[in-house]
């Protein structure tokens, strides 16, 4: 598997951006739980909300891959800043340009393929993560108005309160089906509708430079011209979108389990114990050995799911495998790069113990992995 | 306007770099090559002055084959096109033939303006811009921490100095030499990547600018390193105890490294 030409520059032009313009600032920014707009800003001016989108919207006319690359090599740096961008693009803007009318692509798009705005994505609900079809929150179409009125709340929602956060996309039960089982669509609902409450952010163990509220809908009432997509596609919409996002939250685990090597890499060669550098013992060096060989196969697994997408072909079970490998990857480079560091590594000040906060979210975020070994079993007839 | 931006290729500062025992020449070939670091702030300045006034860009290097990459790099940044000067005769150019190769390109293009690094950090030889300047016969405003366009044409710049700054002033066609408090360069896009893929690059030969092979490279440099050894490993630094005057002799040994 060979990058050409062009992603391979993207990739450099990002790695080089995470090193200079967000290494520096991002740990004062997860110390103090704060959102990182000037990165965020500068992230936009170099295009990278708009990478997978074509140029006659304002996107970077490249493809999903571009946008994984970015990501991997973001959350080599930083988790926090590769999951703002990925969220927004694959979660936020992705549903609007999918799903959206022309009006609706013409209204929301413009700003958020640029990283002026952010959408979040409200499907995860209090009572209701893994099983979404248990979704409780409600839209009642008010015919007289013309309006949408929602009622419910969602938890754990990425982007959904930032300064520049302009919607978010809300699935709720709008009706029942003929089977029975309920009808759940998906609501445009713009930040600052009245009824629509941003809650206070939470206090996470990791990605604490990440934005993530929960959110609460009273009788919030939005135009009937806010249902994106279809009626009753709701859950067959998100899941999709899902399939693509576990691509990307892939390529991020890739980047977590990278940065655990080269912070290794450098703590191995410098510090020394029993008159050599630790590097220079066997056990120290099978631990990064088996580090790069996760981060290696876990890289050339996305890059795989990535293909088939970009080529068309189904990609379900290659994607649910990426992600499920690749967050276990992160999670075990992530403890094995904290032992490298020893007493150093347990300290809020290094990189690693960053990583390490960040790393064990990959585990359950975008479908968990006990859901991915669910999605691959069942991709496998059983 | 019409600007030219020199731009060199240069290895990565940051990684070990090595000269050849042979001719006492760096080795290009395996070092991790880069655009010398104070170059991206030229292009940068010329793409916003192109963004305010109009006018076109142009990238000119003079370099081995493997240039073309930075040169790609360059062009990903959003100049409109480029110019190689490529020929096996150039290798170990002195800094005086490489003026005279460059100063040949530019009298081609006739450009308004000419962008470049205050220094390169593999050179270091800061007279680039000079030379360059002085063939041409125009005015050269070196070490720019700002450059003003006014309507006139008339350039005016900000010139970093230790003690603080100078403001000169020349009329165009001139070369400016900036150094890194002068802007913030951008990142490359995706789109401007993928652009880059489409601008002309034409390269030239020194038949092409009709200089006599002779008179550069390793032939024609006007100096040579003759012998060059390895750095010695870092010594121990200072211990300064303090007495009493462990202050004094703090504030001596940093006016001694010129650092107050
Ligand atoms: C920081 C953060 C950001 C997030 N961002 C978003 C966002 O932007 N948008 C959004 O909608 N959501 C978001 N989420 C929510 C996230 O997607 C959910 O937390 C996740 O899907 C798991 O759902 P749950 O928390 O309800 O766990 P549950 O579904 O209650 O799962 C609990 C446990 O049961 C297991 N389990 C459940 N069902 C099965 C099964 N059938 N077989 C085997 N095991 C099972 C799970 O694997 C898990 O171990 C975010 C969460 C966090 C922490
Ligand atoms: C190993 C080694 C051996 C050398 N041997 C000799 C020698 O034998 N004799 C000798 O006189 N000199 C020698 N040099 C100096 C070398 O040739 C000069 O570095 C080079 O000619 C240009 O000088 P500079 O880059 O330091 O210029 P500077 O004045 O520091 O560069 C300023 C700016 O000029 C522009 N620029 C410089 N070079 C180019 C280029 N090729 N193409 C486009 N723009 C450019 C860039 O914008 C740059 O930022 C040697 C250097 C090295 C490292």
């Amino acid at each position: 598997m060979r990058l050409n030409e062009e992603h391979q520059a993207l990739r450099d032009s990002v790695r080089d951006f995470a090193r200079e313009v967000v290494a520096p600032v991002i740990a004062t920014h997860y110390e103090e739980h704060t959102f990182p707009y000037e990165i965020v800003r500068q992230m936009g001016k170099m295009g990278l909300f708009g990478l997978p989108f074509p140029e006659e919207i304002g996107g970077m006319g490249g493809d999903y891959l571009a946008l994984c690359l970015a990501v991997e090599e973001l959350a080599r740096v930083d988790s926090s800043v590769a999951v703002t961008l990925e969220a927004a693009v694959s979660l936020g803007a992705m549903p609007i340009y999918r799903f959206g009318t022309e009006e609706q692509r013409r209204r929301w798009l413009p700003k958020l393929v640029t990283g002026e705005a952010l959408a979040g994505f409200g499907l995860t609900e209090p009572g209701s993560g893994s099983d979404v079809g248990a979704t409780q929150t409600r839209a009642v179409l008010d015919a007289d108005r013309e309006e949408w009125v929602l009622t419910g709340s969602k938890v754990f929602i990425t982007n959904s309160g930032t300064d520049i956060t302009s919607l978010v996309t809300v699935t709720a039960v709008t009706g029942t089906e003929p089977d029975g089982s309920k009808e759940i669509s998906t609501i445009v609902v713009p930040s600052g509708t009245p009824g629509f409450t941003v809650q206070p952010g939470y206090s996470k163990v990791g990605w604490c430079a990440s934005d993530t509220h929960e959110l609460a809908f009273e009788d919030c009432r939005v135009p009937a011209g806010n249902l994106l997509g279809e009626r009753g596609r709701g859950l067959a919409q998100f899941l999709s979108i899902l399939d693509e996002g576990r691509v990307a939250i892939a390529a991020l685990a890739v980047g977590l389990a990278q940065g655990c090597i080269d912070e290794s890499l450098r703590y191995a060669r410098q510090r020394h114990a029993f008159g050599s550098p630790i590097g220079a013992l066997q056990a120290i060096q099978f631990k990064v050995a088996d580090m790069e060989t996760r981060a290696h196969t876990a890289r050339l697994a996305y890059h795989d799911a990535a293909a088939r997408m970009l080529a068309g072909e189904p990609f379900k079970r290659q994607a649910a495998i990426a992600k499920l490998y690749a967050s276990e990857s992160a999670v075990t480079n992530a403890r094995e790069a904290t032992q490298i560091h020893g007493g150093y590594g347990f300290m809020n000040e290094f990189p690693v113990a960053r990583f390490w906060r960040d790393s064990k979210i990959l585990e359950i975020g975008e479908g968990t992995s006990e859901i991915q070994r669910l999605v691959i079993a069942r991709d496998l007839g059983l | 306007m019409k600007t030219v931006v020199l731009v060199k290729q240069v290895p990565d500062s940051g990684a070990e770099r090595r000269l050849r025992d042979a001719d006492h020449t760096i080795e290009r070939e395996s070092a991790d090559n880069l655009i010398n670091e104070m170059d991206d702030y030229a292009i940068e300045e010329a793409l916003r002055l192109q963004e305010a006034h109009g006018g076109e860009v142009t990238i000119l290097t003079m370099g081995p084959t493997q240039a073309a990459e930075s040169i790609r790099k360059a062009l990903s940044m959003g100049p409109d096109q480029a110019v190689h000067v490529l020929d096996d005769a150039l290798a170990g150019s002195c800094a005086v033939a490489t003026s005279a190769v460059l100063a040949a390109a530019l009298r081609t293009l006739s450009p308004d303006l000419v962008l470049s690094g205050a220094e390169s950090t593999d050179g270091r030889v800061q007279a680039m811009p000079h030379m360059v300047a002085e063939r041409l016969g125009i005015a050269a405003l070196t070490g720019a921490r700002k450059l003003t366009v006014g309507g006139d044409g008339t350039l005016t710049v900000e010139r970093q100095t230790d003690e603080g700054y100078e403001v000169v002033t020349a009329a165009t066609p001139a070369v400016v030499s900036v150094w890194d408090t002068i802007n913030e360069p951008r990142y490359p896009s995706f789109k401007g990547i993928m652009a880059a893929k489409k601008k002309p690059v034409s390269v030239l030969s020194l038949a092409d600018l009709g200089i006599d092979p002779g008179e550069v490279g390793t032939a024609g440099a006007t100096s040579a390193v003759v012998s060059h050894q390895e750095r010695p490993a870092r010594s121990a630094g200072q211990k300064i105890i303090d007495q009493g005057d462990g202050g004094v002799k703090l504030v001596e040994f940093l006016a001694s490294e010129k650092f107050v």
